[in-house]
């Protein structure tokens, strides 16, 4: 559906995107991961046309991004400010009358659950609410494909939630998905599909669940840093990484270690055991985390 | 071009324009307080000073050194006798002195004239009266001052309006649609020309209640006059806002075009007299040919083949203008 060949993005002095490639196939759900400043968005806002590459070849459909694109595509931006004085029912109209193809309003309105404000000022909404508007101005003209950058920052946990609901429905619908985000959990939650990028560059490419079994064959146990000797040293199966006053301990074989764990009389009250998370593998790919 | 995305994007700004009542409100009322506030401050008719226009010179000069020196007259060399002498009709002018032919022109009803009068009699010149009514100060301004309420709409309305456009996001969000630069250009300026439009219809119908003022041309003409300028300035505006994404910057910068036209385009008062440096700088401004021509046929009544030459340079105004901001335009 979307290939991108080489990708460059540079302002004065700084590489924002530094020569990524990569191929969105029509169906699936894309995610570009990273912290703050790895060069997701300006990598999206370039495959979105919003933004030229200093370098670099997009092709939507294997032709250049163009009016085709621009019909059949559907963006819900970042950042976005909605014209002031305006009803959620009169933006909707107004950018129907954009596109030459359209979803009727009413499905919209239920889609997004628009219902209870549709007739408010889009000045007067919700954080929760404007996302789900922008979310309809996106789907406003049925897209091939639809990018959503970062939908769930700043939203709270029920809002967030109520936006994977959607995703998912526009999944159903065999659409085309480009998510950006740093949370993993949504990632790995929604994406068949995903880079993780860092300093503008791609470190890790592939299915969510499948990266996380390639690069990892071992649990995560988690011990307050407080229950542990300060002489601590690890079994032969895992190895320590200390962190945030926990100490993460990664373990191939849980059993032996909790074993060894007992066997060194450390109080287990407050042990967790989970799988890893594509947090870890950032974390293992970079050496720092996510959101630092 | 399509026509239906420029007319949902001209709604969409007409909405917005029209609910945001707080500068619908100031964009009514201000104008009318002003022209209010000058018509109250002038009604007395007292001006501090003395106008007289020197026309030719002579030997005479010599003679009646004296009288030129006197304090608080403001003589003004001129070189249109006719011109002038309207103006004497008007009481734009207070006397004018022919010094060639030892003459002078005086208003019979202008009181100041009057008074000029008494103290150029020991002089002997000959006295040649009109009687034209008198064209207040007010009748003067009005003019200028619907002038000045376009020129704020138009560059705030346009430039301001489409820079805080950019920076929070609306272009962008734009622009990932099918909808052209084209098309959101034309938009916005369509919608602030009828708005300018609309607005200057009722600030004048609601002035001429309050104050009474002199209109003898046409109204088709005026209107024209107005269309023409507001064009010309809502394209300044559209070349403010081409590239600028600082809403702080566009404001400097707006500002920076708007007080020296509003100062130096005959809005408050006329500019004869002043340094040539400033006459020629009053003509690269839009405000100054829109002012005169509007003025012309309000006091006047000048017709079409009178107001050619400035409705021919709104217009060069607006094309030079209109190109160079959209071929410039970045959506971000």
């Amino acid at each position: 559906m979307i290939e991108a060949e080489n990708l460059c993005k540079h302002y004065a002095g700084v590489k924002a995107v530094d020569g990524v490639s990569f191929a969105i196939p029509r169906g699936v759900c894309f995610g570009l991961l990273g912290p703050n400043g790895a060069g997701k968005t300006t990598t999206v806002e370039m495959l979105e046309g919003i933004k030229t590459p200093s370098s670099g070849d997009i092709r939507y459909k294997g032709e250049p991004l163009g009016q085709r694109f621009r019909n059949e595509a559907g963006i819900m931006f970042q950042h976005t400010a909605l014209q002031e004085f305006i009803r959620v029912d009169e933006v909707l109209k107004m950018f129907q009358q954009f596109y030459s193809h359209t979803r009727p309003i009413k499905e919209l309105v239920e889609v997004c659950a628009l219902e209870e404000f549709l007739t408010r000022d889009t000045r007067k909404l919700s954080g929760g609410q404007k996302q789900r508007l922008l979310l309809a101005i996106a789907l406003i003209n049925d897209p091939q494909v639809v990018f959503l950058d970062e939908p769930t920052t700043g939203l709270d946990p029920q809002s967030r939630r109520n936006l994977w609901h959607q995703v998912r429905r526009i999944k159903a619908e065999n659409k085309t998905l480009v998510l950006t985000t740093h949370y993993m959990e949504e990632a790995f939650e929604l994406c068949d599909e995903i880079i993780i990028m860092d300093h503008g560059v791609i470190i890790a490419q592939g299915n969510p669940k499948e990266l996380l079994a390639n690069h990892f064959d071992n649990s995560v146990i988690t011990l307050p840093l407080s229950a542990l000797p300060a002489d601590f040293r690890a079994d032969e199966a895992s190895t320590l990484h200390p962190q945030d006053g926990q100490m993460e301990i990664l373990s191939r074989d849980v059993d032996a270690t909790i074993h060894y764990l007992a066997a060194q009389h450390i109080p287990l009250k407050q042990l967790q055991v989970r799988s890893p998370t594509l947090e870890d593998l950032f974390l293992e790919l970079t050496g720092h985390h996510l959101r630092t | 071009m399509s026509i239906r995305r420029f007319l949902a994007a001209l709604q969409a700004r007409n909405l917005e324009f029209l609910r945001d009542r707080t500068a619908l409100g100031w964009n009514l009322i201000m104008p009318v307080l002003i022209v209010m506030g000058f018509a109250f401050a002038f009604s007395t008719g007292q001006e501090e000073l003395y106008k007289v226009g020197l026309y030719g010179q002579s030997e005479q000069d010599l003679a009646i050194h004296d009288f030129l020196q006197t304090r608080y007259v403001d003589f003004i060399a001129v070189d249109e006798l006719e011109r002038m002498i309207d103006k004497v009709d008007r009481h734009q002018i207070d006397l004018l002195l022919d010094l060639k032919n030892n003459r002078y022109w005086v208003n019979s009803s202008s009181p100041k004239g009057y008074l000029l009068e008494q103290l150029l009699a020991p002089y002997q010149l000959k006295r040649e009266a009109v009687s034209g009514s008198e064209i207040r100060y007010v009748d003067w301004v009005i003019p200028g001052v619907l002038g000045m309420n376009i020129m704020f709409s138009a560059l705030f309305g346009v430039g301001y309006v489409i820079v805080r456009y950019r920076k929070n996001g609306v272009l962008k969000r734009l622009r990932a649609t099918p909808l052209s630069a084209f098309e959101f250009l034309s938009a916005q300026i369509t919608s602030r020309l009828l708005m300018i439009v609309a607005v200057t219809v009722l600030v004048y119908a609601g002035t001429n209640l309050v104050v009474d003022f002199r209109m003898v041309g046409s109204y088709w003409l005026l209107l024209l006059i107005l269309v023409l300028g507001a064009l010309s300035m809502i394209s300044v505006g559209l070349l403010v806002a081409a590239r600028i994404t600082s809403e702080e910057a566009a404001n400097g910068l707006l500002n920076l075009i708007s007080w020296p036209m509003m100062l130096l385009s005959g809005v408050w008062f006329s500019l004869e007299g002043s340094h040539p440096l400033v006459q020629n700088l009053a003509l690269a401004l839009p405000l100054t040919h829109m002012v005169d021509a509007a003025r012309v046929v309000m006091i006047e009544g000048a017709g079409l083949a009178d107001v050619t030459d400035q409705l021919f340079t709104l217009f060069l105004f607006t094309l030079c203008f209109v190109s160079i901001g959209s071929k410039t335009f970045r959506w971000e």
